[in-house]
């Protein structure tokens, strides 16, 4: 199972984020764990500098506007 | 090989012959927009003479051609904005020096790519690579104060003379109000945690090396993004200034938003602030305002405080800024644009 967070204080691109990052994961059948961090101190912590980010097992993959659908397949591809 | 590798690149082939096709149907489209409109109301039986005919014909121009300038403008900044990443933008600002890092700023402003919501990420971001306070300002302000459904809007209805001057004093604010707030040494009005991160070492995963036809796929995903959203706004905003044109007497607004009116500038930034509008609707609007004797300083000053000055814009910027940094960057971009309103006034 993999820890996924979405970073990001609450816009549209982050909730656009979450909604596209769990509808690709069940598509998949991969099983995730999602979680939002919206508190501005907990997403400095990743030290990016725009948000939304996404977080997958505590390593950044993404910042800064909504990844593409075809990036977020890609962290979910059953490493062959 | 992997067969939806190749789909993929006879996508993107496709893409780049069709970019030629569209430039092209663009400009012919552009170039015959009265054209349309006349022959648009004749259909009707209408014409220019009536009430009717002439609201209706200044709906059938100014639609096409602003939605045109739109999607253009807006598909080559898409583009440009591919090759500025946050990232890129903080190196090539830090360890600048006051002045000139001032106006790159200011200029970068206009082409990096983030949404509101990121203000304060980059804030951090920047202050804690050392890029110093004031030139940190220069780009915030200039951010949102420039935006480009603006710049279409004011090109498409006022022509690039007046574009250019928006462009040209929006660069001036920012780069003067940087300087200003880095003279005035605030540094200690930063929250005490993001002074705190100051030593770290900022490292978000770089915008990764793109491919010309990945940035023309930005471009035009970022003209399905902005244009998808603002479309309805502009067809609202130019049915109003239609109405307004073509029914409200000449002169109407000249009595209290006309060049005479010294307080209106000021009344206009008052009002803008807690508002939140979107740029694309207000604009046609404020042309056909113009139209009825409203100056366009005032109502280029209206339109810049609801954009740079906004309310929520400020409450995020709050989790990062003490109380009187917060105040000087208000009053210093108010001033701003006070100065703007009253330029414009004066020499148009």
């Amino acid at each position: 199972m993999k820890h996924v967070k979405i970073l990001g204080t609450g816009c549209r691109n982050c909730q656009t984020t979450l909604k596209l990052v769990e509808e690709v994961a069940r598509a998949q059948g991969v099983e995730i764990e999602l979680e939002k961090v919206d508190q501005v101190q907990d997403i400095m912590q990743y030290r990016l500098m725009a948000t939304p980010g996404v977080v997958i097992d505590e390593e950044v993959v993404h910042a800064g506007g909504v990844p593409d659908r075809k990036k977020i397949e890609r962290w979910f591809a059953p490493s062959a | 090989m992997n067969p939806t590798v190749t789909t993929e690149s006879q996508r993107l082939a496709l893409r780049l012959v069709g970019l030629p096709i569209a430039a092209a149907l663009w400009v012919l489209a552009y170039s015959h927009l009265t054209e349309l409109a006349d022959l648009a109301i004749g259909l009707f039986g209408l014409t220019r003479a009536t009430h009717l005919g002439e609201a209706l014909h200044f709906f059938l121009y100014d639609t096409p051609k602003v939605l045109l300038l739109l999607t253009g403008i807006v598909f080559l900044m898409g583009v440009i904005q591919t090759f500025f990443a946050p990232e890129r933008t903080r190196a090539l600002l830090a360890g600048r020096r006051l002045g000139v890092g001032n106006a790159m700023a200011a200029g970068l402003g206009i082409v990096t790519p983030f949404c509101s919501c990121s203000a304060v990420p980059l804030f951090i971001g920047f202050v804690s690579a050392g890029v110093p306070l004031g030139i940190t300002f220069s780009f915030l302000i200039a951010a949102p104060m420039i935006n480009e459904v603006a710049l279409a809007l004011l090109l498409g209805l006022f022509g690039w003379k007046v574009a250019l001057l928006y462009l040209g004093l929006g660069l001036a604010v920012a780069i003067v109000a940087g300087l200003i707030i880095g003279q005035l040494r605030m540094e200690r009005h930063l929250e005490d945690w993001v002074r705190a991160i100051h030593a770290g070492e900022t490292a978000a995963p770089s915008g990764d090396d793109l491919t010309w036809p990945e940035r023309l796929h930005a471009g035009l995903r970022h003209v399905r993004e902005i244009v998808g959203r603002v479309w309805p706004y502009v067809l609202i905003g130019i049915g109003l200034g239609a109405l307004i044109h073509g029914y409200v007497p000449e002169d109407f607004m000249a009595a209290f938003m006309g060049r005479d009116v010294w307080w209106a500038v000021p009344a206009a930034v008052v009002l803008g602030v807690p508002m939140y509008t979107n740029a694309a609707g207000i604009i046609p609007i404020v042309e056909a305002l113009i139209g009825k004797g409203a100056a366009l300083g005032t109502t280029l000053a209206f339109m810049m405080s609801v954009i740079a000055l906004s309310a929520p814009e400020i409450l995020i910027l709050r989790k990062v800024l003490k109380w009187p940094l917060i105040a000087t960057f208000v009053a210093v971009v108010a001033t701003g644009i006070l100065l703007v309103g009253y330029v414009f006034n004066l020499v148009l």
